[in-house]
């Protein structure tokens, strides 16, 4: 327990010392960061507003506004890289993401589907009704 | 833990592949469980955005998205948990170097913000109910208070637990538990950010667009 200030894997000694020495550079990580999505933020509010724009391309706009945004968060903020340290990291990450994208488009397709059906045989609903 | 110290010792300095690196630190591991944590939230998270989209035009006659949103309102949200996350890299960049005045100042302001964002919503929340538009109202308004709610109630653990990371940091000083404990707390501000995100894009923007 001599020098635990790092507590870091093997390995990476080099990599958070660098941080260490220059200070400045993780602070000029979070600014990016920030900048970058202070700047998808706008777009996106500015493109909900707008009359400029396609009307029916906004929301596709909106979603690759977003993901992009997560994206800045997930480098800028959380550090996801491609490192070797954070193979662990990257494969979790994909994981979830397919996941979430399963939960998401699935019950988005399978209840546009049902609505889509339901709405086809209202005669029928009714005959259901009235017994 | 020792034996990660002791692995830690023989190959400083030099670069090592990470098979023959032996067991990866405490650390390192913290953080990989915590992030585990982390995505399952955003998994369920999903489940509820899924919920949202589906009911989202569900009024059942009631008040609709576009007539309740608050542009503005998402805005001033929005950029006080985005300061706030920046506020939160800033305070792990001190925490890192070990300077006290930095990793409080940086946890102040994370706070501020973050309550500050936690008023705006619960204002928001009470303007909503005051209108008639309560959960009950409507599935619209059942999945938008359940989607909005549960973020928001993870902000408010969130500082919570802020406040605790100052307590024992206070308390301890820099131990490596206490360090490892911020770190996991600044991945869950970040996490919280993201989906904040999903949230204004989906809820607040797509609600009034079309």
């Amino acid at each position: 327990m001599t020098e635990t200030r790092w507590d870091v894997a093997p390995g990476e000694r080099s990599g958070i010392a660098s941080t260490e020495r220059e200070g400045g550079s993780g602070f000029l990580v979070y600014t990016t960061g920030l900048l970058l999505a202070v700047i998808l933020t706008m777009t996106s509010f500015w493109a909900a507003n707008t009359s400029v724009l396609w009307a029916p391309g906004v929301v596709a706009g909106l979603v690759v506004l977003a993901i992009a945004q997560m994206g800045v968060h997930l480098v800028f903020f959380l550090h996801i890289t491609t490192g070797p340290d954070n193979t662990n990291n990257v494969l979790a990450l994909a994981f979830g993401v397919l996941i979430v994208f399963l939960v998401l488009v699935g019950s988005l397709v399978i209840m546009a589907n049902l609505n889509e059906n339901m709405m086809a045989h209202t005669e029928l609903m009714n005959l259901h009704m009235q017994r | 833990m020792s034996i990660a110290v002791g692995m830690d010792d023989v190959y400083e300095g030099e670069s090592v592949n990470a098979s023959e690196a032996g067991p990866a630190s405490k650390r390192i591991v913290v953080g990989y469980g915590f992030w585990i944590f982390l995505l399952s939230d955003i998994v369920m998270f999903s489940a509820l955005f899924a919920s949202y989209a589906v009911l989202s035009k569900a009024t059942a006659g009631g008040p609709t998205g576009a007539q309740l949103f608050s542009q503005q309102n998402a805005a001033i949200e929005t950029a006080f948990l985005l300061l706030s996350s920046y506020t939160c890299g800033l305070m792990s960049l001190a925490a890192n170097s070990h300077r006290y005045l930095g990793t409080i100042l940086g946890a102040a302001g994370t706070l501020i913000l973050g309550a500050a964002f936690l008023s705006f919503e619960l204002h928001e929340f009470h303007s909503m109910i005051a209108m008639g538009a309560t959960p009950q109202r409507s599935a619209f308004l059942s999945a938008f208070f359940t989607l909005v709610g549960c973020h928001g109630l993870h902000v408010s653990i969130g500082l919570i637990w802020l406040v605790l990371m100052m307590v024992q940091l206070a308390m301890w000083g820099f131990r490596p538990v206490v360090e490892r404990r911020m770190l996991c707390f600044a991945l869950f501000w970040h996490a919280l950010d993201i989906i904040w995100v999903m949230i204004f894009t989906i809820v607040y923007l797509m609600g009034v667009v079309r």
